[in-house]
């Protein structure tokens, strides 16, 4: 139970700089989750803070400890994998006492703990079945059993979940959060899975291209996104973009944009990013920003409408609206959207 | 789409008289199991049938001599106490070739396996392979070169330390157990590479993130999960090195007397074929008793 920290991490696999200068830290506590692109090093920042890769460059400190040159068995980690990696030829009580054995706890002592970690995943009295006698969803709780019994500094995931169908998987968010809270362990958590990230995590990061374009609560991160990548691979946005004029934003077509955010000198190029679900239809609610679209696709879902614009000059546009009165608009009319300039965003390119 | 597909299998069947039955599972099974079967009795079962009533004969039946049934060839080991020596002395080649070999090819294959990936893993492999292809004779023979008086071994020797007498093993039992570990290891290799593949990354990494240090993993993880492996290249292994004679007689020379060669001694000098069958078979036993033990002991292990 300590915090961790990772200073000007950089590595590289020959010529591919797989991780740039990479400084975060995850506080006491916490739940982190690593949020990115397939390739975007996800799983080599965790490796690299769980010591099976050596940074090229960087420190990994684990409470006050600089861990950069111990190896992984003298980091007391907890990990989690997503193919469970649970010893085939123990059972499951030998499994979960594994790490307390090397740390020399045994015989009665052993077991108690071992039956208090199982009881946590709630799989008291599986003890004497094996691996293969369980579920997937029953092994990855033994998994989470075995790396927490050690009482770890740290609980490292990397996409555990990924292997579970849909409600397995929403079943185990809801243990794995709990066990979370009630162990108090630092954990970061790596996922493809924007939903689960948003759902589970104190903290956000989000990983592009071997750098972390953002870090923070998840209503930060997804409200005040600070990229435009981070705003596009955090949930959905529209992207206007413009020069700055008297503190507003003035759009190619001659549409002037206000915005809250903090925005560059007159005469600057500008992005601004604006969550579909913030835009609405309503033409007359005093909103300053205003722009007019022609529907082209209604996607109906439900409780949530999509729709698919085009503004006269083609820049294409999204907006989610709920379905409150059961009215859809229909494909090819022309609507007039508004929005507040709080959620109009200056995103960095 | 469905409804049409049933129609369609509706219409072919009244229209088709020829409707096929399934054949009667025994006779697929039969069929299926057949080549199997036949290939085992002819290769396995009818030698090894004719060795067995040859081992009952008074002589070989190809000689002049009138052949009676009898019992006495199984007398051998009571009749010639010294064959017991004989035969204590195999085990035990065959026991110190396994144990050497299961060391070393276990350790090779985790080498090969943990320390390497893709192309050069296969390269390695094939490397590893190669005294199988190589004629047993002309590997046999070249120990021989390396270990005799001022053979290889003896000129590096001499090289280092000119004053050094000789190390020459030659004709000792090391000397024949080194040819026959070298003979015999890549089949360990083989069976422990292939037992140890299929162990998944995470779960040795796993072992490392719960304090394991390499020796830990090798023996609570490695081993135990490799075991198969290691138990039957042990079976491959020590059957045919308890019965070897080329290796005992070229590298052992007059401590190379052992079951197999006093075996070949009966087919190919002595021309008693009973007493080489009655041999043979008594050795087969001995060593199916010695593996029934150790399954035995080995389920107890796992169970208790
Ligand atoms: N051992 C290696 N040798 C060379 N390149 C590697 C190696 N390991 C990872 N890479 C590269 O590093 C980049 C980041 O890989 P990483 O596995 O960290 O991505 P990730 O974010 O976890 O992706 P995913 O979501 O697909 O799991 C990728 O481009 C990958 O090809
Ligand atoms: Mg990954």
């Amino acid at each position: 139970m300590t915090n961790v920290k990772v200073k000007s991490v950089a590595k590289t696999y020959g010529p591919i700089s797989v991780l740039t200068d990479i400084s975060t830290e995850f506080p006491e506590g916490s739940f982190t989750s690593l949020l990115g692109p397939s390739g975007s090093g996800k799983t080599t920042l965790l490796r690299i803070i769980a010591g099976f890769i050596k940074p090229d460059e960087g420190v990994i400190m684990i409470g006050n400890n600089d861990v950069t040159n111990v190896p992984v068995w003298g980091r007391n980690i907890g990990m989690m994998f997503q193919s469970y990696a649970l010893f085939p030829h123990m059972t499951i009580a030998q499994n979960v006492a594994f790490g307390l054995e090397r740390r020399g706890i045994k015989g009665e002592a052993a077991r108690k703990e071992v039956d208090r970690a199982l009881e946590m995943v709630r799989l008291s009295g599986f003890g004497d079945r094996t691996p293969k006698q369980l579920s997937g969803g029953q092994q990855q709780r033994v998994a989470l059993a075995r790396a927490i019994v050690i009482k770890p500094s740290v609980l490292l995931l990397d996409e555990p979940l990924s292997a579970l169908d849909r409600r397995l998987r929403q079943e185990m968010q809801v243990e794995l959060l709990r066990i979370q809270r009630e162990s108090g362990l630092t954990t970061i958590f790596v996922t493809h899975d924007q939903e689960e990230a948003l759902t589970l995590s104190d903290k956000v990061a989000i990983l592009d291209r071997g750098r972390i374009v953002q870090i923070g609560e998840p209503e930060t991160v997804y409200e005040r996104p600070l990229t435009r990548f981070a705003a596009e691979f955090l949930g959905d946005s529209n992207f206007l973009s413009g020069k700055v004029e008297n503190g507003a934003v003035r759009l190619s077509n001659g549409t002037v944009v206000r915005s809250d955010s903090a925005l560059p000198g007159n005469g600057a190029d500008v992005t601004l990013a604006i969550r579909p679900e913030k835009m609405s239809l309503a033409t007359a609610d005093g909103q300053p920003n205003r722009l007019s679209a022609r529907i082209t696709t209604v996607i109906y879902a439900g409780p949530v409408l999509s729709y698919i614009l085009e503004t006269p000059d083609g820049l294409p546009l999204k907006l989610f609206a709920q379905n409150r009165d059961g009215r859809v608009l229909r494909e090819g009319e022309t609507v007039s959207l508004s929005w507040s300039p709080e959620h109009t965003i200056a995103v960095a390119n | 789409m469905q409804n049409d597909q049933l129609a369609l299998a509706q219409t072919r069947g009244s229209v088709d008289p020829r409707v096929k039955r399934p054949l009667p599972a025994w006779v697929s099974t039969t069929a299926l199991l057949l080549p199997t079967y036949g290939w085992l009795t002819i290769a396995i079962f009818l030698p090894l049938l004719t060795m067995l009533a040859f081992s009952f004969m008074s002589a070989t039946p190809m000689g002049k001599t009138p052949v009676e049934f009898t019992l006495k060839q199984y007398r051998a080991f009571i009749d010639q106490p010294y064959l017991l020596r004989i035969g204590f002395n195999s085990l035990m080649m065959g026991f110190w070739t396994t144990l050497f070999c299961a060391i070393l090819g276990f350790l090779a294959a985790v080498a090969l396996v943990r320390a390497t990936v893709g192309k050069t893993r296969e390269t390695l492999l094939v490397l590893i392979l190669l005294p199988f292809w190589t004629n047993g004779l002309v590997r046999v023979f070249s120990w021989t070169m390396v270990l005799r008086e001022n053979g290889f071994l003896d000129n590096i020797l001499h090289m280092v330390a000119p004053d050094a007498g000789s190390i020459s093993i030659l004709y000792t039992r090391y000397a024949v157990v080194l040819g026959l570990v070298h003979g015999y290891l890549p089949y360990m290799i083989l069976t422990c590479y292939i037992a140890l593949v299929t162990i998944d990354d995470a779960i040795i990494e796993a072992a490392a993130s719960l304090g394991a240090r390499w020796w830990t993993i090798l023996y609570k993880i490695l081993i135990p999960m490799a075991a198969p492996g290691l138990i039957s290249g042990a079976v491959l292994i020590f059957i045919p090195v308890i019965g070897s004679f080329m290796e005992p007689r070229i590298l052992g020379g007059r401590v190379g007397v052992t079951m197999g060669t006093v075996i070949e001694d009966q087919f190919t000098q002595a021309f008693n074929w009973p007493l080489g069958a009655s041999l043979s078979f008594t050795l087969l036993a001995v060593v199916l008793a010695i593996f029934a033990t150790f399954s035995g002991v080995l389920r107890g292990r796992t169970a208790g």
